[in-house]
């Protein structure tokens, strides 16, 4: 009788299949399918790729035109030679995908607000952010636009689209990228519409953070009363140093802001003064407030070869597979260098043979929410200037993983889409009904600014270039083989009066609307300055004289600028390498005007003998945020504890944390005013605390913290920053940890926990142009893959990598350049 | 074939020959070689011992030995990436024996129910 065995046999068989056929789960994540995984035919193990791969390949596709030819070099960046230019960006697309594909799907998936479709109903928050913040709605606008009066941009984008789909196409199933295989799901047809996301995605990690700072800010504002506020949230900055020198006079404004009549009572809430118990956490994404850059040029005047040099290095998170990948593309129209974004067609950091650009985040405030009141809870109409106006409705379908299709219905209104109401709020939103108008929601030809920019060939051509700049605000540097160097904040920035946009405005009143943006003639610009350099880094760009409010203060950080200013206004006889060394300078400027305040408010020898040696510590560091520095840790510690003491009272009666003021305002009030009202604990009734007081207060409680470091052996500043950069799925195991790396916040090199110069070039115009760059990452986006992190350690040491930027016959005799890629119409 | 000594070495290698093949398409599931070790196994009777150790040798030494080979070409850099995230604390030699296990297990058993189908 065999029929048993037979039976009970093909049951374990089954079952063994099944259960390794699906994903298992474990905790709050799950498994892969394992038997797929695991198989070395179709699972991971195909993803490991040959430390010694040949990349060398013959390429057939319909879509071309002509033959391109690409060069590979030894780190794997690629040389586009092509006989047009639409031919270049079919390759572009093509080889972003060949190395990039699953990163380029990620990140227009999470912009799309599609993550629950692969990761399940878990992610159904930040979705419906995305979507009823109106990126896809931004999205379509653009690209109906470009598909409408834009032909050449319309190629350039087809082009590219289709080289991603050529790859795609000739990609088997089991060679899909690693992340596809650990996470199931499968990759999808590139379209010109998931370009112009990952572009709303670039917009939104750059200008996104008023979605959540204005909400922050209007509780915080509405728990403390205005008055207060507007002293702990000052949007003054006395050390300001700004991009525009001070007293560089401005075009006279042609828009002159007016803030409606009632602004004082029905906006600012001057009166009102009644603290509401706030209730709110994070909003469940905002992009780091560190968000930022470094960018400067410095004229022949200052350079030991008479010939200017351009820097850039953006500050962004710091991620594997990399934001950026490096190429050149090189076509009978242009030749050009630089890093890409995988994603979008052509450079956007880089140079070609007649001038380099970069660019740095304008931090100004162009999102803003008005509330509203909705008849009832169709929300078929919402009261506005005296009468009821209809609304329209965009619908949003967001698929869901083994779940129901969810579907958003968005009331579409005079300033925008209504992201937040009954059916959608946050803790932040406090049940408000809040409409968002944001430039972003704009069509927008960005694309065809850094198409531009590739071919530029002098000033003129870089001005027409980002004159088609709208979102995210930047500052444009510039420098050009002949001699001129340049920036321009450029972007299509609000013409506000003060603090217009702040806070969450009144929605049924026309007067708080936009009064227009400011003509592109009156953005912030110089050239050839006296002083010899130009130069941005996040800080506001014009002093008071300037005619329009730039945003609330907190979102330009002032520090990095003066440190750039200070260094480079003293330096001469530069050279490239000297550059390199000002972009990983970790000299504290913040840590050098605050610690002298600080001490003057210590008694040392009122201190227990701990803290003493602490404050020891702290005095004898030399103010460099270097790795092996304990006295950075030790200052950090320190005032964050000070910080704490001085405001935590003001702040603490809150439920929720609110944003704790910025350093600035401490700082600046220790030198102007020893006897600081706000240094009172509240909460003792009957004593009123000194700064005095509370700076020995806040030194005893950090002397606890940093014993415990101490102890753990964390003191040291690389030890306790911890460095990393993590891969988009935040899987360590696929990410780099504790990279030996000093810098932080306010420090040039501006490299904090999980965020950093995300791309650090140096560009030399001579003759031949000399540059250097790297970004902390790897060319290939294969965790399998040895090019996978190939830079990262260069790049955390300060190190440089000789950028080849040669015409073609000089490239293939090149002793870096490695494989050939040929590619030809079918 | 009447020769049993025979008979089991060739088993193996058809099986192990079948499931190399069967899976150069991707297209298809990855379990594909149940199929095959099943189809061999009713083609070739076997006792049921025997059946199963031929049908998971012949799979489970491809799986092993193409994990493997790829792995040291590789310098274990994925295999100890997902050895950390499985997690088997970053051993690509248990990921390799573990693969080569799923392989023998799966195998054999396609293998055995052949085996007793033949005599039910």
């Amino acid at each position: 009788m065999r029929l048993l065995p037979f039976i009970a046999s093909a049951i374990v068989t089954v079952s063994l299949v099944t259960v390794l056929n699906v994903q298992l789960p474990i905790g709050k994540s799950k498994t892969p399918k394992l038997g797929y995984f695991l198989s070395p035919q179709q699972g991971f193990w195909k993803n490991a790729e040959k430390i010694n791969t040949n990349f060398d390949a013959q390429v057939l596709a319909k879509d071309l035109k002509g033959k391109v030819d690409v060069y590979m070099d030894d780190r794997l960046v690629p040389h586009i030679y092509a006989e047009n230019d639409e031919d270049a960006y079919f390759v572009q697309g093509y080889l972003h995908a060949q190395f990039r594909l699953w990163q380029m799907d990620f990140q227009t998936r999470v912009a799309a607000g599609r993550l629950s479709e692969i990761a399940g109903a878990d992610k159904l928050s930040i979705d419906k952010f995305f979507r009823r913040l109106g990126m896809v709605y931004g999205a379509e606008q653009t690209e109906q636009m470009i598909n409408e009066t834009n032909p050449v941009m319309k190629a350039t984008v087809d082009a590219y689209t289709a080289g991603v789909n050529a790859y795609l196409k000739q990609l088997s199933p089991e060679n899909i990228p690693f992340e596809y295989k650990l996470m199931n799901y499968q990759p999808e047809e590139w379209t010109p519409k998931k370009t112009y996301l990952f572009l709303m995605f670039m917009s939104y990690d750059l200008t996104g953070r008023s979605a959540t700072a204005d909400l922050q800010l209007t509780n915080t504002r509405d728990y403390l009363g205005f008055d207060l506020f507007d002293k702990l949230y000052t949007n003054q900055q006395d050390s300001l140093d700004p991009i525009i020198p001070r007293g560089t006079e401005f075009a006279a404004a042609s828009i002159h802001p007016v803030a409606p009549t009632n602004a004082d009572f029905s906006y600012l809430h001057k009166k009102d003064s009644t603290a509401m118990t706030a209730n709110a956490t994070e909003a469940p994404v905002a992009p780091d407030k560190n968000n930022g850059s470094n960018n400067w040029a410095v004229a022949g005047s200052k350079t030991k070869s008479g010939r200017p040099i351009l820097c850039s290095d953006p500050h962004l998170g710091l991620n594997l597979p990399s934001l950026w990948y490096e190429v050149q593309i090189t076509t009978p129209t242009h030749s050009t260098y630089g890093a890409s974004f995988p994603g979008s067609p052509a450079v956007i950091i880089g140079f070609n043979d007649s001038l380099a650009w970069g660019v740095t985040n304008a931090g100004r405030d162009v999102l803003d929410y008005y509330e509203l009141k909705f008849k009832d809870s169709t929300q078929n109409e919402y009261w506005y200037n005296g009468t009821w106006k209809a609304t329209t409705k965009r619908t949003e379908i967001i698929k869901v993983k083994d779940s129901a299709d969810v579907v958003e219905e968005i009331a579409m209104t005079h300033w925008g889409p209504a992201m937040y109401d009954a059916h959608y709020q946050n803790p932040q939103s406090k049940g408000r009904n809040l409409a968002v108008k944001w430039t972003a929601h704009e069509a927008s030809t960005g694309v065809e600014t850094f198409y531009q920019l590739n071919r530029a060939k002098n000033t003129e051509d870089y001005l027409k270039a980002i004159a088609l700049w709208k979102c995210p605000g930047q500052n444009f540097v510039m420098a050009t083989k002949t001699g001129d160097i340049a920036i321009k904040q450029q972007g299509s920035f609000v013409a506000r009066w003060d603090r217009q946009g702040d806070f969450i405005m009144p929605g049924d009143d026309s007067s708080y609307d936009w009064q227009g943006l400011i003509p592109i003639d009156e953005n912030p610009f110089i050239k050839n300055p006296e002083r010899g350099f130009v130069s941005s880094a996040n800080q506001k760009s014009v002093d008071a004289s300037y005619p329009y409010y730039l945003g609330t203060a907190s979102s330009f950080p002032l520090y990095r600028g003066i440190s750039v200013n200070k260094q480079l206004a003293v330096m001469s006889n530069i050279t490239a390498q000297d550059m390199q060394a000002l972009q990983t300078n970790n000299y504290n400027v913040f840590a050098a005007m605050a610690r002298p305040v600080l001490m003057k408010f210590v008694q040392t020898e009122a201190l227990s003998a701990d803290a003493k040696n602490m404050v020891n510590k702290m005095n004898q560091w030399d103010l460099y945020n270097h790795p092996t520095s304990e006295g950075i840790t030790v200052f950090k510690i320190i005032w964050d504890s000070v910080e704490n003491a001085v405001w935590g009272d003001e702040l603490a009666g809150s439920p929720i944390p609110l944003t704790k003021p910025e350093a600035y305002v401490l700082v600046e009030q220790m030198i102007k005013d020893s006897n600081f009202s706000v240094a009172d604990d509240i909460r003792t009734n009957n004593k009123i605390e000194s700064l005095k007081e509370q700076v020995m207060l806040g030194i005893e409680n950090a002397t606890i913290k940093l014993l415990q470091l101490e102890k753990e052996n964390k003191l040291s500043w690389s030890a306790f920053k911890a460095t990393r950069v993590m891969h988009l799925t935040k899987t360590d195991a696929l990410s780099r940890l504790n990279l030996p790396i000093g810098g932080g916040v306010n420090i040039i090199n501006a490299t904090t926990e999980t965020h950093g110069p995300s791309w650090r070039m140096v560009v030399h115009l001579t003759d031949e142009i000399e540059a250097y760059g790297l970004y902390p990452g790897g060319q290939s986006g294969n965790p399998g893959s040895p090019y996978y992190d190939s830079f990262v350690d260069y790049w955390a040491a300060g190190k440089y990598y000789r950028l080849l930027f040669l015409s073609k016959e000089k490239l293939k005799a090149n002793e870096h350049t490695k494989w050939h890629i040929q590619f030809s119409k079918a | 074939m009447k020769n049993n000594t025979f008979k089991i070495p060739v088993t193996i290698l058809l099986s192990a020959i079948a499931c190399f093949a069967i899976g150069i398409y991707g297209a298809l599931p990855w379990w594909s070689f149940v199929v095959t070790n099943f189809i061999i196994a009713l083609a070739i009777p076997q006792k049921p011992l025997v059946s199963f150790l031929t049908g998971a040798l012949g799979v489970g030494a491809i799986w092993a030995g193409l994990a493997t080979g790829i792995d040291m070409a590789n310098n274990h850099l994925l295999s100890s990436k997902v050895a950390q995230i499985l997690p088997l604390n970053g051993s690509y030699v248990l990921l390799i024996v573990i693969t080569a296990l799923i392989g023998f297990l799966l195998g054999g058993m396609a293998s055995l129910t052949a085996a007793y189908l033949r005599k039910a």
